[in-house]
C-alpha cells in the first residue's frame, strides 16, 4: 500500500503531502505519524500542504486529529503552506482547523517549532531520558 | 442554457472520491473557473462523493458543462440508498448520523451557486450543484 514517508529531522518530522490523498491514507497517516512520534521521541511535526489542492472536512478532521495527538505526546504540530483558496474554501465550508497551528511556509513554521519548543524547555526542563 | 456534455463517473469505493475530485478539476479548468471557484465545486463534490459512498451505499456523479447564457459546471450526486428522512436537519452545521463533523451538506452547499436536494426514504437521494463562471 502506498504510504506517505515522515522524515526525521532532529527533533522534529517532517511530512510534505504530495499526493491527492484518499481517505484511507489520510487515516494511515495519522496512524503512522503518532507511532513515529513515540518511537522517536520527535518535539514537533511540520507538515507541508503546499501542494494540496483541496483541504475538505475529512483531510481537515485529520489535520485536527494529528495535531491533538502529538499535544497528548508532548509534541507540537505546525501546518504550513496552505494555497490562499484552499483557505478561503475551508473557512466558508465551515472548518477553522481549531488546534492546528500554522505558518506561510516551512522556513516560518520551522522558526515557529523551534521557538515554541525552547519556550517548553525553558519553562518545565528538558526531558528525562 | 444549452448543456454542453455530459458525462457519469461511478462513485462505488472510497477511492472513487479521489477519481471525483481529479474529474471535478479537470473539466472547471477546461471551463475557465477562477482557481478559487475551481478548489470551491471540487471541494464541494469531494463531501457530496464520500456521503455517496457513506450514506447512500454508492451511486453515481453526473457532470454537465452549461452554456448559453453563462457557463457553469453542473454536478449532479445521485444514490439509491436509505434517503435521508428530514433534509432541513441534514443541512444544519454539525448535525451527522455518522462519525464525520456534519459540515459535508450545509458545507457544500455554501461552497456553489445553486444547491438542490431531493431525497425519498426507502429510494434515495439527488444533489444537484451549479457553480457558474
Amino acid at each position: 500500500m502506498e504510504k506517505i514517508p515522515i522524515l526525521k529531522m532532529g527533533e522534529f518530522l517532517l511530512v510534505t503531502i504530495q499526493v491527492d490523498m484518499h481517505d484511507r491514507l489520510a487515516m494511515a497517516l495519522q496512524d503512522d505519524l503518532t507511532a513515529t512520534i513515540s518511537q522517536t521521541d520527535a518535539r514537533g511535526v511540520l507538515i507541508d500542504i503546499s501542494t494540496l489542492e483541496i483541504v475538505d472536512s475529512f483531510i481537515g478532521r485529520m489535520l485536527s486529529n494529528i495535531a491533538a495527538m502529538s499535544r497528548v505526546l508532548d509534541a507540537e504540530t505546525v501546518v504550513v503552506g496552505m494555497q490562499p483558496a484552499v483557505a478561503i474554501t475551508l473557512v466558508e465550508l465551515g472548518l477553522s482547523l481549531p488546534g492546528v497551528r500554522t505558518a506561510l511556509n516551512v522556513d516560518a513554521g520551522m522558526e515557529l517549532l523551534r521557538t515554541s519548543v525552547n519556550a517548553n524547555k525553558e519553562m518545565y526542563g528538558s526531558r528525562f531520558h | 442554457m444549452v448543456v454542453v456534455s455530459t458525462e457519469s463517473v461511478p462513485i462505488k469505493s472510497e477511492p472513487d472520491v479521489v477519481t471525483v475530485r481529479r474529474c471535478v478539476r479537470e473539466v472547471s479548468a477546461q471551463l475557465g473557473l477562477s482557481l478559487v471557484d475551481q478548489t470551491k465545486i471540487i471541494t464541494a463534490a469531494s463531501e457530496l462523493a464520500r456521503n455517496t459512498i457513506i450514506y447512500g451505499g454508492g451511486g453515481t456523479m453526473q457532470v454537465e458543462r452549461l452554456n448559453g447564457p453563462r457557463t457553469g459546471l453542473r454536478l449532479t450526486f445521485e444514490d439509491h440508498g436509505p434517503g435521508i428522512p428530514d433534509v432541513e436537519l441534514a443541512l444544519r452545521d454539525g448535525f451527522t448520523t455518522g462519525s464525520g463533523l456534519g459540515l459535508g451538506l450545509g458545507g457544500s452547499k455554501r461552497l456553489v451557486n445553486e444547491f438542490d436536494i431531493v431525497s425519498r426514504p426507502g429510494q434515495g437521494t439527488r444533489i444537484t450543484i451549479t457553480r457558474w463562471k
